[in-house]
């Protein structure tokens, strides 16, 4: 398999930046759902991955994120699943081949968007069915592997676990830890690698991806080192989000988003990239920062704040610093 | 469970059985709610003092939890379904006996966003909170929220974002109210990621929403307001 052999021979690789904030800038409109570019811009969706792999990225997500049954409901889309995700990836297969070098298709998958069983209404089924479907068509497009990501709850990721099986898919998963160090569903860093290397069919590396800023990622990535030897994978925003004369803007410098990269490395990943607000810029320097630095000793959380910023919350999400939970005092 | 730890909840006098329903609350269980509120009407309690004393009262408990980082979503759907099931007893006899309604809400995400699940989450919690919901769903334009004011009556309009592209659309909504007239009428609540308390002034809502939990707490203050002016009016 590509990505494990590059990784194997490299040590680490660079992945992509941001999609979404990056289709915004080419004039996608608010509302629209990203995946129907797929059919009816073509171009731009090859451009927007050029930008990665021309920037040095050794692998790039596939404009599918929203390519699930559930997300594309909302837009009247949902029979379109297999279309568009076989699209995303097609496009996606032509512009790694003429790269001239390696460059892996991560066939992305984001989540539902709906709360699954026992607390929310949808299936383990059903969401199987969905991850499945989307899965299917991504590899008819030609991913070399699927890429779950930004998913929050334990069930949804196993949900899709079981999809990559159908389809006979490796996959790579990440979550993404924003509320008090974990993810919205309360999963600790520390927590999923260890969950992943028990699934059935176990993903190829295991990481975490958007949720507040650089800093935080790094964080997550320290509490999720040395559970086992899965590959640990940081896709961080670049900064945090600022509202700007109506426009996106990402605080993040491509100086520190080098930094933070170095950072990743350090701390632990081995497949390092952005997420919104990401641009190639910050890519190019991203790149230039890993050749240039040897790997080092994982950073203390002083040198991660005083370098990357400070953290959104004080619990840093392995659960160990947590504040007690109220005890009941009928079922403990 | 051992003989030890079960609890018999008619055997608790009704200082003991409420703070046995918070803990209740807290651990997400529906039945053991829906038998504690039949207690309390069977000793005469009146269905609002068993809302607020003991339902909204145990769920501030976890809403506060939540805000802290001590609970996560998972827990507080659970906490928020188990109100619901005392709810749903307490409900019919809410409107029998003529007591002040805890609130009505119009939510949805603004025309250009597809993101629901913060929005969902607040729906859930203020449920929980014994409010009522109007769930518009996504991507609704003014015109969507002024057709739900105008046929649902809410005190609230809930409006979430999570993109920055899309922020903006709340003040078109906000300044749509202002012309009409009827800004008045109504709390604004607004929430969404990119947001924050500086935006939801400058748009003139009442009031900007850091998640689910300060939703609902925040509801709740402009409720109390809102009755203490009718009182005093």
């Amino acid at each position: 398999m590509i990505l494990t052999d590059l990784l194997s021979e490299r040590g680490w690789l660079l992945a992509d930046g941001a999609t979404g904030t990056a289709l915004f800038n080419m004039g996608l409109q608010a509302g629209d759902p990203p995946e129907l570019w797929n059919d009816d811009r073509p171009g731009d969706i090859r451009a927007l991955y050029r930008g990665s792999v021309e920037a040095g990225a050794d692998l790039f997500l596939t404009n599918s994120f929203g390519g699930n049954a559930a997300r594309l409901k909302l837009h009247d889309a949902q029979d379109r699943v297999r279309a568009l995700n076989r699209a995303a990836a097609a496009l996606a297969r032509e512009v790694a081949d003429a790269a001239g070098r390696p460059v892996v298709v991560a066939g992305s998958m984001g989540p539902t968007g709906e709360i699954m069983e026992p607390v929310g209404a949808l299936s383990h089924a059903e969401a199987v069915e969905m991850f499945h479907e989307q899965a299917e068509g991504l590899k008819e497009g030609g991913a070399d592997v699927l890429w779950l990501e930004t998913i929050s709850a334990e069930e949804e990721y196993r949900a899709a676990a079981e999809a990559a099986k159908l389809a006979g898919m490796p996959w790579c998963g990440t979550m993404s830890f924003d509320t008090a160090g974990r993810t919205m569903m309360g999963v600790t860093a520390d927590r999923l690698p260890r969950l992943a290397a028990r699934l059935d069919h176990p993903p190829v590396a295991v990481g975490a991806n958007c949720g507040v800023g650089a800093s935080d990622l790094v964080r997550t990535v320290l509490g999720m080192a040395g559970q086992n030897d899965i590959p640990l994978i940081a896709k961080g925003n670049a900064g945090i989000p600022k509202y700007v004369d109506g426009h996106i803007h990402y605080d993040g410098t491509p100086a520190l988003m080098a930094e933070y990269a170095v950072m990743a490395r350090n701390a632990g990943a081995s497949i390092i990239g952005g997420c919104c607000g990401t641009t190639p810029t910050h890519l190019r320097e991203m790149r230039a920062a890993l050749e240039a630095t040897p790997k080092g000793p994982p950073p203390t959380l002083d040198e991660v704040a005083a370098k990357l910023g400070g953290f959104s919350s004080e619990a840093d999400g392995t659960g160990g610093a947590a504040p007690a939970r109220r005890r009941g005092r009928r079922r403990g | 469970m051992s003989d030890e730890d079960e609890i018999i909840l008619s055997e608790l006098d009704d200082d003991e059985l409420v703070q046995q329903m918070f803990d209740d609350l807290y651990d997400g269980l529906r039945e053991e709610i829906e038998e504690g509120v039949n207690i309390l009407l069977g000793r005469g309690w009146q269905p609002y003092d068993i809302l607020t004393k003991a339902l909204v009262g145990g769920m501030t408990i976890v809403g506060n939890d939540f805000r802290d980082g001590i609970l996560f979503v998972p827990e507080v759907l659970q906490a928020a379904n188990a109100m619901k099931g005392g709810m749903a007893i307490l409900k019919p006899l809410l409107v029998e006996t003529g007591a002040p309604r805890v609130g009505k809400m119009v939510i949805g995400t603004v025309k250009g966003d597809i993101h629901d699940i913060g929005k969902n989450l607040v729906s859930m919690m203020m449920e929980g909170a014994g409010f009522e919901v109007v769930d518009l769903g996504i991507n609704n334009d003014v015109d969507k929220y002024l057709g739900a004011l105008e046929s649902e009556k809410p005190d609230i309009l809930g409006m979430s974002a999570l993109l920055t592209t899309t922020m903006p659309y709340m003040k078109v909504v906000i300044d749509t109210l202002v012309e009409r007239g009827i800004r008045e009428d109504y709390t604004v609540l607004v929430g969404g990621a990119p947001l924050n308390e500086e935006f939801g002034r400058a748009i003139g809502a009442d009031a900007y929403c850091r998640d689910a939990a300060v939703a609902v707490e925040t509801a709740k203050d402009f409720m109390a307001r809102k009755h203490n002016q009718m009182a005093a009016g």
